[in-house]
C-alpha cells in the first residue's frame, strides 16, 4: 500500500453514491465497491437505480444510473438516505443527484466533461464548476477523462478502450478516501480480464492512478475508516434479493426433497431469479422460459401436479397476467408459489422502480371467491427465508402462496449469513401414499384442511382434478349448491388457519407505546431507521413490519391496542391500511403514503412521526 | 416376458373407462374418439398410473372426466401450457392433451406454436369442429370464410387457420389428421402419435351434432368418401378413389390429382408418401389440400426423429452436474466471495 500521513478519521456509518451516464459503469463501480467493503467487514446494503432503457440518450437526466451504498460498523437496514460522498461522472448526473448530497459531503467529479454542450444537455443554465452552487461541499474536481487517458498512455489502447475504466479512476479515489486495499478490485479484473493482460493491466492503472490523484492533489482531504461491524459468527456473502429469492426456493427444494420446477417469463425487476435458476442446472433445477406469463404460471400449475415444487416468478404487469391460473391452482388446491417482485404501476409504469402497489392484487385480483396466501420478505437477505418459508406454506397447506418483494429489496444487496441448508425447519409435502385406501382427491387433513398430493404415476391414486367446483371428498364435478358453499369455505378457512403455522408478529421497540409504526415488506430498512431515530430523542414509538399479509399472525390486535396511534406507511396509496381496516376495523389508521418509485427516506418519516407525537 | 408386456397384456379397454357419466350430446363425434384412445392406452405397455390427460375449456376438454388415468382439466386455453410443465416435471408419463379449434387455434393458439416448436413429448388430440360449441354456437378460427354463425349473421370475413400449415410452420415433427366417423383409423392415429417421441399434432375432423352438424359430411359421406380422402401411408403410393385409380403427381411444384390409364399415367408415376422426410414442403401440400380441387389427407402427413425438449433438458442437467463443483445448496451458496466472522 502507499504510505500516507493524512488525518484519518472514523466514522459509525457512511452512504457513497456513485453516479453517471448509463454506459459509464456505475453499476460495476458500486458492485466493486461493495465488494472492497464487505472485504474490510462492514455490514452494508446497496441500492442500484438505472433507467429502463438500455442506452438512453447520452448526457441527459433521463440517462443517469446511479448505485448507493451505505456502509457501517453496525447493522445496517436500508441503503441510506442522504449521501456523504457523491461521485458523479458528467453534468447530468450531478444535478440529478446534487440534492441527495449531505451539506459538507464530499463531491468527486469528472471535471473534463463539465463542456458547455453537456451542460446545456444536463440543464443547467451556467457550468456549475463556474458559479457558486458547490461551495457548500467539499468539491474534488477531477480531470478525471484526461489522467485516465494519460495513465494507460503507455499500453497503446484506443481512446474509446482507454476511456472505459474512467469509473476505475473514480473509484480509485474512493479507495483513497477510505483507506481501501486494491486486492479483492485486482482479483475481480484478473478473474474477469484475465485473456486481455492489456485490459487487466490498464483498469489496475486506472486505479492507483486515482488513488495516487487523491492523495497528492486533495492531499488536504481527510480520509475515514469505518470499523468492521460485529457480526454473529459465521460465513458471509453479498447478495440481493432476487439472488436471495432463487436460493431460498433452491434449499426449500433440497430440504423438502422435491424437484424445482420454475415457469417464468422475462420482466424488469424479476428476471434475475429465471436467469439463477436457468444457471443452476446441475442442482437438477428444471427452470422453463416460457412463451408468455401465462405459460409461465400454467406449466408451473401443470408441474405442481406432476410433483414439483412448481414457481413462478413475475412483476405486476405480469401478476394480472396470471390471475385466472392462480384461481386454478386455488381450486385444484395446488402447490404453487407465485413471486411479484413489485415495481412502479399501473400498467407498464415504472418498470425499474419500486413501489407496494400490488397488495391488493396479490389479495384479490381473481375471479371468485377465494383467498390465497400472501407474503413479503421486507430486505434483501430475508428474501431467502420467506421464499423458503412461501414454499413450505404452499406444500403443507396446498395452497398457491403469493410472495411479495419488491425492486428495491430485489436489486439491493446486503452482507448475509450463509445458512447451512440443514439448520433450515423441516419442510412435509402432504405427498399421499400408493393404494391408500382412504385417499380421495378432496378429503381433507383435519388440523390444517389441506387436501393430500397423489402424484401421477403413484399407483391406486388416479383421480381427477380442475378448475370446475369439485365435490367435497370425492372430486367429482359437482354444482350443488351446497356444496359449493361448503367447498368455498372450507378453501377459505385453510388459508386462515395458516395463522397457526406462523410466527407471532414481532414489535421493534417496546411493546406499548404512543405511536405504533405499521408497514410491511421491503420499507422495513427505512421505517427501522426512522423509528430508532424518533426512539432515540425519548419518544414512544415501536415498529411493526409485516411479513405475513393473509393470513395476519393472531396477535396482530393484541400488538395494535397497546399503542394510542397507529400509522401504516406503505409506498402506495393505502392498500395495506385499507386491508387493515377491513380486517381490524376497531382500531383508528393513519397513514404515510409515497408514490415517487423511490424507497422511504428517513428524515421524510421522522418528521410525519413526530408531527403525529405532537398530536397526542 | 417383460414387465410392460405383462402389463400390456393384462389391461382392456375396460380398464380405462372411468365411472363418470358422459355428458357429451348423443350423436356427437366425441363419443367415437373417446373410444378409439380408450383402444390404445392399453396397447402403450404402461401402467394406468403412467398416463396423463389434460384439457383445457370447451367441450372436448371434458375427455379426461371420462378417462380411468391421472387427470387434469385446466382453463381456456392453456392445456399445452399446464402439460408442458407436466412433462418437463415428469418425463416417464404419457400424456395426452384433449382440446379443440376454440382451445388450441384461439385463446391458445400461442402454447400451440411454441410447444410444437420446442417438441415436448406430448400426444395432442385436436378436436376441429369449426364452431364453439360449449358456448353455443360462435364461429371459431377453422370456421370456413362466409359460414354464417351466431356471431356472423352474415357470414365470416376472416380466413380460417389450418391446423397442420401451424404445426409445419412451428417446425411440427408429427402431424397427423383423421375424423370420428373412422375410429378405427383413429386408432391407429393415436398409436402411430404415441410412437412418435416429441410433440404430435393429431387433428380429428369432428362432428358437432347440435352448432354445426354435417360440417365435414362433404367428406364422409358414404356414396363419395372414397373419391374425397385420401389416407396416406408411408412408404405407399398416394393412391384413392372408389377404384383406386386416383393418384397424385408433382406437376413442376404442385401437387395435381391424376387417373392412372388417363393421360398417358401409369401408377409408376404416382407419388409415394415418405412421412419422414425432414423437408416439409410436400407434407404441407398435403396439408392444404382441399375438396373439390383435391381429395382431403388423412393419416399421417409427417413424422420425422428430433430431440424432445425434456430429453434435452436432463442430458444437459446431467452435463452440467459432470462440469459444476456446486451440487448441493450449501456447496452454491458458499461459492464465490464470501467471509469469515470469528
Amino acid at each position: 500500500m502507499i504510505e500516507k500521513a493524512q488525518k484519518i478519521i472514523e466514522l459509525d456509518e457512511v452512504v457513497v453514491k456513485f453516479v453517471g451516464d448509463s454506459g459509464d459503469g456505475m453499476q460495476l463501480t458500486g458492485t466493486l465497491f461493495s465488494d472492497n467493503t464487505a472485504s474490510v467487514g462492514n455490514d452494508f446494503a446497496t441500492f442500484p437505480d438505472y433507467p429502463s432503457e438500455i442506452r438512453p440518450p447520452h448526457n441527459t437526466i433521463s440517462g443517469v444510473s446511479g448505485f448507493q451504498i451505505h456502509f457501517g460498523q453496525k447493522p445496517v437496514h436500508s441503503s441510506g438516505d442522504v449521501a456523504d460522498v457523491l461521485v458523479a461522472m458528467n453534468p447530468a448526473s450531478l444535478r440529478a443527484n446534487l440534492k441527495n448530497l449531505k451539506p459538507g459531503g464530499t463531491l468527486i467529479l469528472d471535471a473534463d466533461t463539465f463542456i458547455d454542450k453537456a451542460v446545456e444537455k444536463a440543464g443547467y443554465m451556467q457550468n456549475p464548476l463556474e458559479d457558486e452552487s458547490l461551495k457548500d461541499y467539499h468539491l474534488i474536481a477531477a480531470p478525471i477523462s484526461r489522467l485516465t487517458k494519460e495513465s494507460v498512455s503507455e499500453l497503446g489502447l484506443d481512446n474509446k478502450v482507454a476511456m472505459k475504466s474512467r469509473n476505475m479512476f473514480a473509484l480509485g479515489i474512493t479507495y483513497y478516501l477510505f483507506n481501501r486495499d486494491f486486492a479483492p478490485t485486482d482479483q475481480y479484473f484478473e478473474r474477469k480480464f484475465g485473456k486481455n493482460p492489456l485490459i487487466v493491466q490498464a483498469n489496475k492503472s486506472v486505479l492507483r492512478a486515482g488513488y495516487i490523484y487523491a492523495e497528492s492533489v486533495a492531499a488536504s482531504a481527510t480520509t475515514y475508516t469505518v470499523q468492521p461491524a460485529v457480526l454473529p459468527k459465521g460465513t458471509y456473502r453479498n447478495i440481493t434479493g432476487n439472488i436471495a429469492t432463487a436460493w431460498g426456493f433452491i434449499a426449500a427444494a433440497e430440504r423438502s426433497g422435491l424437484e424445482l420446477y420454475l415457469g417464468s417469463y422475462p420482466i424488469t425487476p424479476a428476471s434475475e431469479i429465471l436467469v439463477e435458476l436457468e444457471k443452476q442446472r446441475q442442482l437438477n433445477i428444471k427452470a422453463f422460459q416460457a412463451e408468455d406469463e401465462i405459460a409461465g404460471i400454467c406449466s408451473a400449475i401443470g408441474a405442481s401436479f406432476a410433483g414439483s415444487l412448481a414457481l413462478t416468478s413475475t412483476s405486476g404487469p405480469g401478476l394480472s397476467l396470471k390471475s385466472e391460473a392462480i384461481g386454478l391452482a386455488l381450486m385444484t388446491e395446488l402447490p404453487l408459489v407465485i413471486v411479484d417482485v413489485q415495481r412502479g404501476g399501473p400498467s407498464t409504469g415504472l418498470p425499474t422502480k419500486t413501489e407496494q402497489s400490488d397488495l391488493m392484487q396479490a389479495l384479490y385480483g381473481r375471479n371468485g371467491e377465494g383467498q390465497v396466501v400472501v407474503l413479503a420478505a421486507s430486505s434483501a437477505t430475508n428474501c431467502f427465508y420467506f421464499a423458503y418459508q412461501a414454499a413450505k406454506l404452499a406444500v403443507e397447506h396446498m395452497t398457491p402462496v403469493i410472495l411479495l418483494t419488491d425492486g428495491y429489496i430485489a436489486n439491493g444487496s446486503e452482507v448475509f449469513r450463509i445458512p447451512s441448508v440443514a439448520d433450515l425447519p423441516d419442510i412435509k409435502p402432504r405427498l399421499a401414499k400408493a393404494n391408500d385406501p382412504d385417499y380421495a382427491p378432496y378429503r381433507r387433513d383435519e388440523a390444517t384442511l389441506a387436501r393430500s398430493w397423489a402424484i401421477p404415476g403413484t399407483e391406486g391414486l388416479r383421480h381427477r382434478i380442475g378448475g370446475l367446483e369439485k365435490e367435497d371428498i370425492t372430486g367429482s364435478v359437482s354444482h350443488d349448491p351446497d356444496n359449493h358453499q361448503k367447498m368455498s369455505e372450507y378453501r377459505d378457512a385453510k388459508v386462515q388457519r395458516i395463522a397457526r403455522y406462523i410466527p407471532q408478529q414481532e414489535v421493534i421497540g417496546e411493546p406499548e407505546g404512543d405511536l405504533l409504526v405499521v408497514g410491511w415488506g421491503g420499507t422495513y430498512g427505512a421505517l427501522r431507521n426512522a423509528v430508532q431515530e424518533v426512539q432515540n430523542e425519548g419518544k414512544k414509538v415501536s415498529l411493526c413490519q409485516f411479513n405475513y399479509i393473509n393470513p395476519l399472525p393472531e396477535n396482530t390486535t393484541e400488538i395494535f391496542s397497546r399503542f394510542k396511534r397507529i400509522v401504516v406507511c406503505e409506498l402506495n396509496f393505502g392498500q395495506f391500511v385499507n386491508y387493515l381496516r377491513i380486517r381490524h376495523p376497531e382500531f383508528t389508521y393513519a397513514q404515510y403514503n409515497k408514490l415517487k418509485g423511490l424507497p422511504f427516506k428517513v428524515s421524510e418519516l421522522t418528521k410525519k412521526f413526530n408531527q403525529i407525537l405532537e398530536e397526542i | 416376458m417383460s414387465k410392460d408386456a405383462i402389463i400390456k397384456q393384462e389391461l382392456t379397454k375396460d380398464d380405462f373407462v372411468s365411472d363418470q357419466v358422459v355428458k357429451w350430446c348423443p350423436g356427437c363425434g366425441d363419443h367415437a374418439i373417446l373410444s378409439a384412445l380408450e383402444n390404445v392406452l392399453p396397447q402403450l405397455g404402461k401402467r394406468k398410473e403412467d398416463i396423463l390427460i389434460i384439457s383445457g375449456i370447451g367441450c372436448s376438454s371434458r375427455f379426461p372426466y371420462y378417462v380411468n388415468t391421472y387427470g387434469f382439466h385446466g382453463i381456456h386455453g392453456r392445456a399445452l401450457a399446464i402439460a408442458s410443465g407436466a412433462r418437463i416435471s415428469n418425463p416417464d408419463l404419457s400424456i395426452w392433451v384433449a382440446t379443440g379449434d376454440g382451445d388450441s387455434m384461439a385463446i391458445g393458439g400461442n402454447h400451440f406454436i411454441h410447444a410444437i416448436r420446442r417438441n415436448l413429448d406430448i400426444n395432442l388430440m385436436l378436436f376441429n369442429n369449426e364452431i364453439y360449441g360449449l358456448t353455443k354456437g360462435q364461429y371459431s378460427p377453422t370456421t370456413p370464410f362466409g359460414q354464417v354463425t351466431k356471431t356472423s349473421p352474415y357470414g365470416t370475413i376472416e380466413s380460417p387457420f389450418e391446423p397442420g400449415e401451424l404445426c409445419i410452420g412451428a417446425q411440427g415433427t408429427f402431424f397427423a389428421r383423421g375424423i370420428d366417423a373412422n375410429p378405427k383409423a383413429l386408432t391407429e392415429i393415436f398409436l402411430a402419435s404415441a410412437r412418435h417421441k416429441g410433440m404430435s399434432v393429431v387433428e380429428i375432423l369432428q362432428n358437432c351434432v347440435i352448432f354445426n352438424n354435417g360440417a365435414h359430411k362433404h367428406l364422409n359421406d358414404r356414396e363419395n368418401k372414397a373419391d374425397r380422402q385420401l389416407w396416406l401411408e408411408h412408404g405407399k403410393r398416394m393412391l384413392f378413389g372408389k377404384e383406386g385409380n386416383k393418384g397424385l403427381i408433382l406437376k413442376g411444384t404442385d401437387l395435381q390429382v391424376v387417373t392412372i390409364g388417363e393421360n398417358g399415367i401409369s401408377e409408376a408415376d404416382i407419388l409415394i408418401h415418405d412421412a419422414h422426410s425432414t423437408n416439409p414442403i410436400i407434407h404441407l401440400q398435403l396439408i392444404r389440400m382441399r375438396y373439390p380441387e383435391f381429395p382431403v389427407a388423412f393419416g399421417v402427413i409427417r413424422d420425422v426423429e428430433k430431440p424432445s425438449y425434456e430429453q434435452l433438458m436432463v442430458e444437459q442437467i446431467k452435463a452440467v452436474q459432470k462440469k459444476s463443483p456446486y451440487l448441493t445448496a450449501d456447496a452454491l451458496f458458499r461459492s464465490g466471495t464470501t467471509w469469515e466472522v470469528e
